[in-house]
């Protein structure tokens, strides 16, 4: 971790992502004070989290699946959670019934499936109703109905005006699923930035056009230009532009009388510029495949 | 350095945090688990069933022999020490042992104590609150094997002098093995918190309790046998000696006084160890 420093905001998801070995369990172990950064400060709600007494109410966090005792029941693994922040068993059977685990409460962890672990773990952060929750890599071990469960959840915890930072390796998951997003590799910030802003940033974005001949493209290049787009001219009557839609290309060259011959938008892939983002700061590049 | 903020939200209400919640917590999570009832419910029958087959089979042995022993006639039977057989005692403190040490390490080895801590940041009152549930939880089951141990094998002996409570040195013989249980488990807890690991516990717990009281013996050496004496199994030994028997204690031998310092000297060290292990332990 080196000078690493990002906020959150209230009622927006915010993705945090990073290569294998990034840093990003680490962040979310000091945030709750589970080991003490060598310098700095870590606050959440503008306290210290070691500090408090009881944390539930404060922060709910999904730290790895898994991280129950195998021989206790779901019931009771939550109901001692639950207990020792003075928090109702009524509260544990409406978060099992919502993460749809009321059927299997009084069955053993150790028998769940690593998605029923990850329910069970959301559970357990949703329990003190907290305005702030931390999820780390929620999505693994979900089947595509879960995925999509935790989405919704996260986008209603969210729009309740929480604070909701989910991380993951994978860009893919973070697409539909983030406002906003925070990169980090080897322990830096390498992006903050919404995730529109993020997808610009990937080459191969933008729309290509393609006019009649290279006359034609040199007068849309300048109107669209003009119109805040930058454009770049690829072949002789080819033209690579971002910054506009296609829609309004369109409105554009109707209006000046140029005929198109091609008009396509490529949706910018996420996954390639996280990928290039991060492509220095991978701990452990593997060879050529 | 790392920062991280979040704007300040609208602190949340919250109930005053008290001591009682985590007590109950950490009962909920000691009898949630079947290990628990299988190790106290099993290592109590073994424990008493040890010591009740010592006394039948003394009742049966002086059946069938003459009042006064021909060959040692200043010898005389000892009824206290059926109820406290060393190989049974020496079980319970394994158990004991394991039971606190489990508490704690299997709180590390399922990554558990991650959300333990998340969901209550004092690490000193949780483990506060788990020593006291582990001690009470254990001193019943001490409570039990010692009274039924003692009840059982001198109702067995009572035609070879059998001894009620209130003969000497019974009770303190009784209370010394009801509390030998707590004081073992509150050790395996501070093993536990310093070694986070299942079978390293386990051997830790094994070597500390039976291994070093059998090392530190003998009168060669004033020091050794000092050491010696500091340990809890031999405390309890001096502590369960029936006063009326001809037991020879050796040239460095520990008074009542000394033994019941050792058994309050324990349990506070290793609640001190276990507090300072796991607030300084990062996770």
């Amino acid at each position: 971790m080196d000078s690493l420093s990002f906020s959150a905001g209230a009622g927006e998801v915010t993705g945090f992502l990073g290569p294998n070995g990034a840093g990003k369990s680490t962040t979310l172990r000091m945030m709750l004070g589970l080991c003490e950064p060598s310098g700095g400060t870590v606050t959440v709600g503008g306290c210290a989290f070691r500090e408090r007494r009881r944390g539930l109410r404060h922060v709910g966090a999904l730290l790895d699946a898994g991280q129950v005792h195998p021989g206790r029941s779901a019931g009771a693994h939550l109901h001692a959670l639950a207990r020792s922040n003075r928090i109702g068993r009524k509260r544990v059977a409406s978060v099992l019934e919502e993460v749809g685990l009321a059927e299997v409460a009084g069955r053993r962890a150790g028998g769940f499936s690593l998605g029923m672990r990850q329910r069970l773990g959301i559970a357990g952060a949703l329990l003190g109703d907290p305005p702030v929750l931390l999820f780390d890599e929620p999505l693994n071990g979900l089947d595509p109905q879960g995925v999509l469960w935790v989405r919704s959840l996260f986008r209603r915890l969210a729009g309740e005006g929480r604070v909701v930072l989910v991380s993951s390796h994978l860009m893919a998951e973070m697409e539909h699923t983030a406002d906003r997003l925070v990169v980090i590799g080897r322990g830096r910030l390498i992006a903050q930035e919404s995730v529109a802003e993020f997808a610009a940033r990937a080459a191969g974005a933008g729309v290509s056009v393609r006019t009649s001949d290279a006359v034609d493209a040199r007068v849309l290049a300048g109107v669209l230009t003009a119109e805040g787009a930058s454009v770049r001219e690829v072949g002789g009557a080819g033209l690579r532009v971002t910054g506009i839609s296609a829609d309004r290309i369109a409105q554009l060259a109707f209006a000046h009388g140029l005929l198109l011959g091609e008009l396509t938008t490529h949706a910018a892939s996420l996954e390639q510029a996280f990928l290039q983002l991060t492509a220095d700061s991978v701990e452990y590049p593997t060879g050529a495949p | 350095m790392t920062t991280e903020t979040f704007p300040a939200a609208a602190a949340p209400a919250e109930p005053a945090a008290r001591l009682r919640d985590l007590l109950a917590a950490e009962w909920i999570k000691l009898h949630s688990l079947r290990s628990t009832h299988w190790v106290l419910g099993v290592g109590a029958l073994l424990v008493i069933g040890i010591n009740v087959n010592s006394a039948r089979s003394n009742a049966s042995r002086l059946e069938h022999q003459p009042a006064v022993d021909p060959v040692n006639p200043d010898f005389r039977f000892d009824p206290l020490i059926t109820a406290f057989v060393d190989p049974a005692w020496q079980i319970l403190v394994i158990l004991a042992g394991s039971v606190g040490a489990l508490a704690v390490f299997g709180e590390y080895t399922t990554g558990l104590i991650r959300t333990t801590f998340t969901a209550v940041p004092d690490r000193r009152a949780l483990l506060t609150a788990k020593a006291a549930v582990v001690a009470a939880v254990v001193f019943v089951f001490g409570t039990v094997v010692a009274g039924a141990s003692f009840g059982l094998t001198q109702a067995i002996l009572r035609e070879h002098g059998g001894l009620s409570l209130g003969d000497p040195g019974a009770l303190r013989a009784v209370a010394a093995s009801a509390l030998l249980a707590p004081l073992c488990a509150l050790a395996g807890m501070a093993l536990g918190a310093l070694i986070r690991h299942a079978t390293g516990t386990i051997v830790a717990v094994v070597g500390v309790l039976l291994l070093l009281p059998a090392l530190f013996q003998g009168d060669t050496y004033r020091w050794v046998a000092e050491i010696g004496n500091m340990m809890p199994l031999s405390a309890w030994e001096v502590l369960v000696r029936n006063p009326e028997s001809t037991f020879d204690p050796g040239k460095y031998p520990m008074t009542i006084t000394e033994a019941w310092i050792v058994f309050a000297a324990w349990p506070l060290a290793a609640a001190l160890v276990t507090l300072t292990a796991v607030h300084h332990t990062d996770l």
